[in-house]
Formats: structure tokens, sequence, C-alpha cells
């Protein structure tokens, strides 16, 4: 089985993360890159997936030259090999756009199997899974808990706000995982040995046949129109009980229209 | 500069013990309890198994990844820094550097992979420093079988579930100038005669193991001899100036864990209006923390260097362990200082930090021992 796993790096939200005051955009140069947390799930599912039912599982980063660390990351965890998608063009891309240009990238490589963790702690929107199956027209098995696979057919659990559904599907397709699904392995020296003699394939936007006019800042669907720092945390509100401080508490709670 | 490798490997050994160790340890510690999952998870990723070569169920590194290893574990908690210390340097080295092939067959792959552990014996209750001086454990050959006797102190990994066995230095005959003849020979878990005595009160490390043994007719095959019979002597030396390079990365990693809460600490807390890292006292003594620090990582960063270059690292090894542990007992004691109160309590680590720093002024090889080798080596001895 080919399994690709869509990897990203993230600012490290650990450290102060900023935009950049030129076009909006993330500023990746400001902060650490470390690999997004899901995409560590999402990795450790494919390596689950690849050692009971074999195959070769492949790393796909879009992202800037830095974005190597978390490429060998996820080759020192145990994947097989790796295609980093990077070109100026698609810098500020946004998540339309981004699904675009990884898609053009499945295209290039092929696979049964595409494996994401369900959201970025940067953007957070969430959609990529969704997007990418929508362009392939493959099946889509987002927010999964538990993966399996029995020859061409696949079967998740889906978590959903009162427990799960189980959702079935063919192969090729999509998934996205939640972080309960499995426990992420940190690498062993052996493996981070192993990840320098890896493959490193790099992509550019020809490489991959992506169209110029449809990636990139300028080309974006959504826009940030203005931003500011967050203002610093207000005083709060202390409740003393001198006896009636269930009632002060919920006379407050009310009046922020919580109850 | 560390090459990539060895740095990918700190940062993985970092972020285990940010995410995996930290949250939990300190219930473990104020229970005594032996963190059976915690070790199972290092095993997992290797950490066991870092300077064993492949061949052996090892990660094929060296004793410098370790180090590193022990170092990011050390930054968080001792505890299962010194579980990793005594299982690889004491347990496994020796086997591996000692071993028959089929006595490395038996047990190096389960100690690499953490899945067992093996114990170090040569401290007695008599004695410690002054080995073989006050060593009275005797092994005896009978009828193809060795019969110990004897008692040991303090040693490190040698009750717990998945302990497989101790090595037991013990005297087993007289030289022709008169001497103790020492071996060491291979007691595995469970043989009858070796009892394990209940877990010791510990000042610190209260989250590892460390227990009493003692020995009554214990028989066990004469192929456990590790190794050449007589060469006991020298196996321990040379196992423990590896070892003063591993306990010294250990204290490093206590050392700058001292000066990682009391930065963090120093922005928070507030005194006559202001935070306290503001004051000039407070910044002189984190300044000196980092200096400790750095000079004792430095120290042995070279000591490992030229054990790994194959060059003589005996004096290095020894200024490494003086200095790394002085720099965790000051460090320990100045972050104490800095928390205040709060440095006292228990739920703090530095409270822990602080109960901890002590014994590695001890333990293999006290403070005044590594001043003895240093001075040997300057060819102070015998004058
Ligand atoms: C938690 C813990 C874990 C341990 N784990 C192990 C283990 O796994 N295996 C193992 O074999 N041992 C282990 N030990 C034992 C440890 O290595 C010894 O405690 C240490 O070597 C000191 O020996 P001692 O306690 O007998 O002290 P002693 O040798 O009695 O020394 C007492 C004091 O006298 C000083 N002294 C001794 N001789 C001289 C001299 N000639 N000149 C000046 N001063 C001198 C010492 O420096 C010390 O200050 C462990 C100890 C502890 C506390």
């Amino acid at each position: 089985m080919n399994i690709v796993v869509c990897v990203k790096q993230v600012p490290d939200t650990a450290t102060e993360r900023k935009l950049r005051s030129d076009d909006k955009t993330l500023d990746r140069d400001a902060a650490d890159g470390v690999i997004n947390e899901l995409c560590e799930y999402a990795v450790e599912e494919a390596l689950r997936l690849k050692e009971a039912h074999g195959g070769e599982v492949t790393v796909l980063t879009m992202g800037p030259d830095k974005a190597t660390d978390t490429i060998r990351k996820a080759l020192a965890m145990g994947a097989d090999k790796a295609v980093h998608l990077v070109d100026p063009a698609l810098h500020g891309s946004d998540a339309l756009s981004t699904s675009y240009a990884l898609a053009q990238t499945l295209k290039k490589i092929g696979f049964d199997l595409v494996i994401l963790g369900s959201e970025s702690t940067d953007a957070r929107t969430g959609m990529l899974a969704a997007m990418l199956a929508e362009r392939l027209g493959t099946p889509q098995l987002t927010l999964a808990n538990k993966v399996e696979i029995s020859g061409a057919g696949i079967t998740v659990q889906r978590v959903t706000d009162y427990g799960f559904d189980k959702v079935e599907a063919s192969l090729p397709a999509i998934v996205s995982v939640v972080e309960k699904i499995n426990e992420p392995r940190y690498p062993s020296f052996k493996g981070i040995m192993a990840a320098k003699k890896k493959q490193v394939q790099t992509f550019g936007i020809a490489d991959a046949e992506i169209d110029a006019a449809q990636v990139g800042v300028a080309n974006a669907w959504s826009e940030v129109a203005d931003f500011a720092v967050a203002p610093p945390r207000a005083a709060g509100t202390v409740v003393k009980d001198e006896g009636d401080g269930g009632v002060k508490t919920a006379d407050y709670l009310a009046s922020k229209k919580f109850i | 500069m560390l090459t990539d490798e060895y740095d990918d490997l700190r940062k993985s050994v970092e972020s285990f013990a940010r995410e995996v160790v930290a949250p939990v340890i300190g219930d473990f510690y104020e229970r005594c309890e032996f963190p059976y999952e915690i070790v199972r998870r290092m095993g997992a990723m290797g950490l066991f198994g870092l300077p064993i070569p492949e061949e052996h169920g090892g990660m094929g590194g060296d004793y410098f990844a370790l180090c590193l290893a022990l170092e990011e574990l050390g930054r968080v908690d001792s505890s299962v820094a010194i579980t990793l210390e005594a299982g690889v340097s004491l347990g496994a080295m020796p086997l591996l550097r000692f071993g028959t092939d089929e006595q490395r067959a038996r047990w190096l792959p389960g100690l690499a992979a953490g899945e067992t552990l093996g114990a170090f014996g040569l401290t007695e209750p008599g004695g410690g420093s002054d080995v073989p001086g006050g060593m009275r454990t005797t092994a005896d050959l009978d009828g193809g079988e060795w019969v110990i006797n004897g008692s040991k102190a303090f040693i490190t990994n040698s009750g717990t579930t998945i302990t497989a066995f101790v090595a037991v230095a013990a005297i087993t005959g007289r030289r022709a100038d008169g001497r103790p003849e020492i071996s060491t020979i291979i007691v595995p878990a469970g043989t009858p005669g070796f009892t394990v005595s209940k877990k010791y009160s510990k000042v610190g490390w209260s989250a590892s193991d460390t227990r009493e043994l003692s020995f009554t007719d214990c028989r066990v095959p004469a192929a456990n001899l590790l190794g050449e019979r007589g060469r006991g002597y020298a196996q321990f030396l040379q196992t423990l100036d590896e070892g003063r390079i591993a306990i010294a990365a250990l204290s490093v990693g206590l050392a700058q864990g001292c000066v990682d809460e009391s930065l963090r600490y120093v922005h928070e807390r507030h005194a006559f209006g202001r935070a306290i890292g503001g004051y000039q006292a407070i910044q002189f003594k984190i300044a000196d923390m980092e200096v400790r620090t750095h000079t004792a990582r430095l120290a042995y960063y070279h000591a490992a260097e030229r054990m790994l270059a194959g060059l003589p690292f005996k004096k290095q090894a020894a200024i490494a362990k003086l200095v790394a542990s002085n720099a965790a007992m000051d460090n320990a004691r100045d972050a104490t200082q800095i928390f205040g109160g709060y440095g006292f309590m228990n739920e703090f680590p530095v409270g822990r930090f602080y109960r901890d720093a002590k014994i590695l002024e001890i333990g293999e090889g006290t403070s005044e021992v590594q001043r003895m080798l240093i001075a040997r080596e300057l060819g102070l001895s015998g004058l």
C-alpha cells in the first residue's frame, strides 16, 4: 500500500507567533518551525498501517526551505521517503490554493491512502482533507480516531459530538486523524541516523504542474484584512463569599449572558 | 557544535522528557514508586540501546549519544535518568565489553530494548570507596558452580520486576602477592540464595530502585563468570571511568533544569513592586548557575570526545564528574533560594532537584575519590 502523509511545519506554539506587517501572512522566520502536532499522529498511523499491511510511507510537505527539519523528523520516525514541495510562488497560499497545490503533487506521486492531521496549530482551518478529497475525486474520511484497512476497503471511526460514526469507503481515500488515534513514537537514534540516507525529492511548481496563477498570496481567496496584538488580559472579577457567594456568582454569569 | 544527528536525538529526548516524564514524575517521586510505564517508553524509543551495536539489538550509537539523552532526562528528572544510566553503563556495558558471545546473546537484546534491567553490585555495607579493601563478598567454585556469600549495598535497578540479573563483584581467591582476586559473576534475578531487601527510604532519586542484596550459599553456573577470572577489578575500573562521564552528563542536566526553572519563575514572581528577575542579586545568581552548567557541559563533552577517540580519559572523566556534580549541587541550592518558600515544597521541580543533587557528589566515586584520581593522574600518589 502506498501511503502518503501530509506533514506541515508550523511555528512552535511555545514561542511568540507573529504576522508579517507587509503581506499579513505568518512570519515563518520569526519563530522556530516544528512539526504540526496532529501531523505526528498522522505519521504514526501511517507507520502502523504499513507495519500491519506492508507498503511504503511517503511524507509530503509544502513549505519553505527550513521545512526540511520537519521532513527529517517524520523520516526519523520511520517514513520511507519524502517529497518537499517548495517554491517562492507558493508563499502565502490560503487553504484553497494549498489544497490545489497538494492535489496536483499527489496526482504526480500517486497514492492509495493519504493521511493528514485534522488541523494545523497555525491556521486551524481544518478544511484541507475535505478540499483534497474533492479535488482528487476520492472519498473523505475525516476526524478519524481509528482506521482499519481490509483489502481495498477502509473503515474509520469518525469522532462526532455524540460519540462516533463508523464510515466505510474504498481506496484510494483521504483520511484526517484526531489526536486520540494513537501515541506517536519518538524518533530513535537508529531512526535519526537512517533518516539521513532517505530520499527527499524536491518539487517546484512546474514539477507538479501547478498553475502559478492559482497559488500564492496574490491569488488567495481569503485575505487577512487587518490584525492587532491581543490586548493584555484584564484583571478578573473576584467574588468574595460572605454567605451569598453563589448568588453573586450566578448574577455575574447572568450579566455576561452565560446563564 | 553538535552534529545534526546528535542534536535531533537531544531534541527527541527533550520532547519526551517534557511531554511524558514531567507531567507525572512528581507523583511517582512522592509515592517512591518505580515508573515502569515511562521506562517502557524510554525503551521503545531506544534509549537503553544507545551505545549498543545493532547486532545486539541496540541503536548502534555511541556513549556520547547516551550522555546527551541523560542530560535531557536529567533536566526534568534524575530518577528516570539514573535508571537509564545504571541500566546502560553499569548493566549493559560490562556485558558488551567483557561478556562471552552466549552471555551477550542471552542478555543484551532485552537490556538494549529496556525490557529488562541489569544491575552492578560493587558497593558493600562495609565500604564503597575502598574497593577491594572493604570487600567481603566471596565466590567459590564448587562442582561446576559458583557459591556466593556476602552482601551488597545501595544497588540501583536490582529489585524491579524487570531486573534480569545483578553482576556481582566478589573475591574469588588470593593472588600470588596476597591481594584478593576479584571476579564478576552474573546472578540472575530469582536465583535461590539471592535475597533482595525492600527499597531504601532515600533523600532523593525517590522514583528509582535501590536495594540491599544478600547472598547465602547462592549457586550459579561457572559459565556465569563475566569475562576472565581475576579481572573484576580492572573491569569495574573501566566501567566506572565511563560511568563518570554519564553521571557528569546527568548532573549537567540537573544544573540546566535549575536554570530553566529559575528563568521562568523570576519573571512570574513579584516582590517589592517588581519581578524578582529585575534584582541584580537574582540575576547574578542565575548568571553563576549558567556559568557552572556551561563549564560542566564542556568538561563532559571533552571527556566523552577523548573516550570515543580512544584516548586516555580517566583524568578528564574525573574532572567532569567533579565539576558537574558540584554544579548540580550549587545550582540546586541557588534555584531553591530563588523560589523561596515554594522551593522547599515537593510539588515544584526545584525541590526535587535539591533532594536529587547531593547523591551526585557521592555515587560512582565521591568527590574525594575524584580528587584522588586527578591527583594520581598528576603523579601525586605514594609521595
Ligand atoms: C542511591 C544510590 C545508588 C547507588 N547505586 C550503586 C550501584 O548501582 N552499584 C554500586 O556498586 N554502588 C552503588 N551505590 C554506592 C555508591 O557508589 C557509594 O555509596 C559510594 O561509592 C561511596 O561509598 P560509601 O557509601 O561506602 O562511602 P565510604 O567509602 O564509606 O566513604 C565515606 C566518606 O569518606 C570519604 N573517603 C573515603 N576514602 C577516602 C580517602 N582515602 N581519602 C579521603 N576521603 C575518603 C568518602 O569520600 C566519603 O566522603 C549507590 C549509592 C546510592 C546512595
